[in-house]
């Protein structure tokens, strides 16, 4: 059969350009409503920051440029860059998110490795395992408040009963240790999470090379860090990364358990604080865009390195 | 009732062409079979006349008219596909009415289609019953059941059998061949299985990468495989095929061909274009071999015998094929392994493909020339 | 020979334990709530370890104050209308993204995922002069459009996670039959949706629920409040008179309609939380 030459690319046809259609039909109610709930406001921030507008007359404000951010004057640095208390929030904030999504990935994985065992009541095991993440944060961090309580917290009890402490620590106001009281609450409300992830991500996993191993006698700590490991790294990833981009932005628990005490502060508690508390929207704003802009850059990078994921399928 | 006509159709997938330019047509009332080995573009080319499809280039007509950028429904096509897809949360008067609803019957005209649909397929007793409560056989004939409802011009089938298990496929052959007879209407069905395709077809179309090898009815394609591809995709056991050699060309009429441990066969084969010595392949079918044992010094020998019941396979090495030798022997079956054998066959039965693969069309004597084709054939 | 069986009951004995501590873990703090809500008086400055008395003062004082049970009423309003919102235009949306190829469809869900990732402080000052200018100030109806900036992305990632499982052919066949997109997803598509709508659901409630910052900065009086903020906003004279017997009480009562739901549609829970996360 000759091959005749490819005629020039047509016109889709009728049940495809209807397909089209009905797509964005479908997209623009949604599109319209994320850009009044998000795309707007955000844009409105931005331009805030570079006004003077205070919390009760938002409709009155002057443009003052850069001021909020950095300005100098009298010999002074003033801004949001220049604020030691801002630093010390981003420190905080960075440290949180660390050391909680580091616990919370190390003690997921524990659990759910321990109820990827088969054994009887798993399924109440993990209802069980799902209580801390059902509840309101809010609420964790007062019940973590009560049981860390100085006077009459259990966890002081306890502590003194066993003898590794002689005298009650008041945990959520002594500056050594309420960063570490906010990261257990943290810890122990998410945790569920990751180790849901994790165990979905093991339950995945072909058995054949567990079984290969085994007939190889191979240690079994050995064949976690060699192939299992290896094997639910991106989905792990994933978790980890849904996890970080979360806590940069922490506020309920750090507001709830220890307020605005200085040495817990997150960046987004800086921000609030800012714009409700001392009411100054200008400023308020321009610490809430420079956490927006940590946070892009970091779901920027994320959505680089998984765009493949994204865009590749169906 | 309508014919079905694909124009210089191309269909390509980003940079893989799938189809590179089919040409075909499709009678009125026809049942036209699509064959071909996975990934072939069997499949693309019925979404492309359903119109789930579009095609890159070309254009589709039924009945005379351009359809190319039609939907499924203005087309007039009903379809049946290869996971039946019935919608899982309604009954099966459901399904099969679904389509109706769309257009602008009214209640009651529905239900005397679909109980007239049921009663065609059986179904009066299962109209209420939703798909998970249905036997595979039971699905598939509500799927058929939905696809013929709104009584459409062209019935299309994607492998509609290939989740069935082998008796039920039996089954429910027959019933759409019986089915092809009521309705007479133009039906396209896509197999792999060249059973259901030789049983089925008025007309089968053979496709192989998206080019059309032959299309004829099932006796045209096993007695005149127009190329390599064809003769070795129908018939089962396949065709044997064995390298051969050109030797002597009388002429345009008869053909001799020289095949290692065969000897030299003449054929009544147009050898246009060919001369001595030429690579060509030369294909017998299994059944069309004469085996005689023949003393441990000569001949051929016998590696492993196949008992079936109802006929054996005999399979011989022979040193110029890399497969083996088939042939097809009726029972009871004297020969066995280690046995040497003489073949012989005969040759009108002998198809030869040149290098390209096409087959060497038979020779049809001209009147003036009649002669010396006569003379030409021993 | 024993000291195989040794090493097999030791590893029994181990595994025990460990499954005794996450089940201690997880389970201990909401208990000692449940404990701490019996208790009243002086009950409170002693430690427990066991439920000893089954005192509903606390749970009376909660209930008889007006205000908190106004709360509930919000909490519920604000997260029932938030799903459904999120519902509405996700599922829409879902089906394009899910089932139609067309240019800028990968562009749109990089948009979802985006917009799912903003902090919320980041949108707290613009948010705030859009509802001032709506006249939504201190009204729960300005949760309900703010919340739409988390549960809709959310919802639209999921529901298309979902929307692409189901069968090509399924669409196809309707296609055959003649129906137009819209037929396809409200009389094919969303009947065989429900476990996930469902689901999506849950979490885009449980979310909803459990919202914090919008809820303490949109809303000023007491009955224009959402639970979290209300206990949050529980006091006493000072820190150390705050009454942690009411306090566990109220966390209590908003916290169990919560649990049973996940206790009941756990493996449903599970099933969203890894469609939206693990892809591959």
């Amino acid at each position: 059969m000759p091959t005749a030459s490819v005629p020039a690319r047509r016109q889709s046809s009728k049940v495809r350009r209807q397909r089209l259609r009905a797509a964005w039909l479908f997209l623009i109610p949604m599109l319209v409503v994320l850009a009044a709930v998000a795309g707007w406001p955000l844009v409105r921030t931005i331009w805030f920051s570079f006004t003077d507008a205070s919390f009760s007359s938002i409709s009155e404000y002057g443009w003052v440029g850069f001021e909020n951010y950095l300005v100098y004057d009298d010999g002074m640095w003033f801004g949001v860059l220049a604020d030691p208390a801002w630093w010390q929030a981003v420190w905080n904030t960075l440290f949180f998110t660390v050391v909680s999504v580091g616990a919370e990935t190390i003690l997921g994985l524990i659990i759910a490795l321990t109820l990827n065992a088969r054994f009887r009541g798993r399924g109440w095991v993990r209802a069980a395992v799902l209580i801390p993440w059902a509840i309101p944060t809010i609420v964790s961090a007062k019940m973590w408040g009560w049981m860390l309580h100085d006077q009459f917290g259990i966890i002081n009890d306890l502590l003194m009963t066993l003898g590794i402490i002689a005298e009650p620590l008041n945990w959520t106001a002594n500056a050594d240790l309420s960063m570490w009281a906010v990261i257990m609450v943290d810890v122990w409300k998410t945790t569920p999470f990751m180790a849901l992830l994790a165990l979905a991500a093991l339950q995945m996993l072909p058995s054949d090379c567990y079984e290969a191993a085994k007939v190889d006698g191979i240690n079994p700590v050995r064949v976690f860090f060699k192939v299992t490991l290896p094997l639910i790294t991106p989905a792990l990833m994933v978790a980890i990364i849904f996890r970080v981009l979360d806590a940069l932005r922490v506020f309920d628990v750090i507001y709830v358990l220890t307020s605005n005490s200085e040495d817990t502060m997150s960046m987004s508690v800086y921000a609030r604080q800012q714009l409700v508390q001392f009411q100054d929207v200008g400023y308020g704003s321009a610490a809430s865009t420079v956490l927006f802009m940590i946070i892009a850059l970091a779901t920027i990078t994320y959505l680089y390195l998984g765009r493949k994921q994204i865009g590749g399928e169906a | 009732m309508a014919c079905v006509e694909l124009k210089n159709i191309n269909k390509t997938f980003g940079n893989e062409e799938i189809l590179p330019c089919v040409n075909l047509r499709i009678e009125d009332g026809e049942f036209v079979v699509f064959v071909g080995p996975s990934g072939c573009g069997k499949s693309t080319m019925l979404r492309l006349i359903a119109g789930l499809e579009d095609p890159t280039g070309g254009d589709i007509e039924i009945d005379g008219r351009v359809v190319t950028e039609e939907s499924p429904k203005e087309r007039g096509v009903g379809m049946v596909f290869q996971s039946y897809a019935l919608y899982p949360h309604m009954t099966v008067y459901e399904n099969i009415a679904f389509g109706l609803k769309l257009g602008t019957a009214n209640k009651s005209r529905i239900r005397e289609w679909v109980e007239k649909t049921a009663e065609v397929l059986q179904l009066e007793k299962l109209l209420e019953r939703k798909p998970r409560e249905l036997s595979g056989g039971q699905r598939q004939r509500v799927a058929i059941g939905r696809a013929m409802a709104r009584e459409p011009k062209i019935m299309l089938f994607d492998e509609p059998l290939s989740n069935l298990d082998a008796s039920l496929r039996v089954q429910m052959r027959t019933e759409i061949a019986k089915l092809h007879d009521r309705l007479q209407s133009t039906m396209i069905y896509v197999t792999h299985d060249q059973v259901e395709a030789m049983t089925l077809a008025d007309k089968i179309v053979v496709l192989n990468r998206g080019n059309v090898e032959q299309v004829g009815t099932p006796y045209e394609l096993y007695e005149h495989p127009a190329s390599l591809f064809v003769a070795g995709f129908i018939g089962s056991p396949r065709m044997n095929l064995m390298p051969g050699r050109i030797a002597g060309a009388t002429g345009g009429a008869s053909t001799q061909v020289e095949v290692g441990g065969l000897g030299t066969l003449t054929m009544n084969r147009t050898s246009d274009g060919l001369t001595p010595g030429d690579a060509v392949t030369v294909g017998v079918r299994p059944e069309h071999f004469r085996l005689e044992l023949s003393g441990p010094d000569r001949g051929l020998e016998v590696v492993n015998v196949e008992y079936l019941g109802n006929e054996a396979y005999v399979y011989i090495e022979l040193p110029a094929m890399d497969e083996l030798m088939v042939v097809r022997q009726p029972v009871p079956c004297e020969i066995c392994p280690g046995q040497r054998v003489e073949l012989g066959t005969d040759a009108d039965l002998v198809h030869v493909f040149d290098h390209t693969g096409r087959a060497l069309p038979a020779f049809t004597p001209q009147p003036e020339a009649a002669g010396v084709a006569e003379a030409a054939n021993r | 020979m024993n000291v195989r069986l040794l090493k097999k009951i030791a590893g029994k004995v181990g595994f025990a334990v460990l499954l005794l501590a996450i089940l201690l873990f997880t389970v201990f703090p909401f208990y000692y709530a449940i404990l701490t809500s019996f208790k009243s008086g002086s009950e409170l400055f002693t430690v427990d370890y066991w439920i000893s008395s089954f005192d509903f003062a606390n749970y009376a004082a909660v209930l008889g104050q007006g205000s908190f049970v106004k709360s509930i009423w919000n909490s519920v309003l604000v997260s029932l209308a938030t799903v459904l919102i999120a519902m509405g235009f996700g599922l829409t949306a879902a089906y394009a993204l899910g089932r139609v190829q067309f240019r800028g469809r990968s562009a749109v869900l990089m948009i979802v995922l985006g917009v799912s990732m903003f902090p919320q402080v980041a949108v707290l000052s613009g948010l705030f002069e859009v509802i001032r200018a709506m006249n939504l100030y201190n009204d729960p109806l300005a949760l309900i459009f703010s919340y739409t900036i988390f549960t809709l992305p959310f919802t639209v990632w999921i529901l298309t996670t979902f929307m692409r499982q189901l069968p090509k052919e399924l669409e196809e066949a309707a296609i055959v039959d003649g129906a137009s997109p819209i037929t396809t997803l409200f009389k094919v598509f969303i009947p065989l949706m429900w476990p996930a709508m469902a689901t999506t659901g849950l979490l885009a409630f449980i979310a909803a629920w459990n919202e914090f910052l919008f809820a303490l900065t949109f809303t000023l009086t007491d009955d224009q409040r959402t639970v979290p903020v209300a206990i949050a906003l529980i006091t006493g004279g000072s820190q150390h008179e705050l009454p942690w017997g009411n306090l566990m009480a109220a966390s209590v009562i908003v916290t169990v309609p919560l649990v049973v739901l996940v206790l009941i549609f756990q493996r449903r829970i599970v099933s969203g939380l890894t469609a939206g996360a693990v892809k591959g």
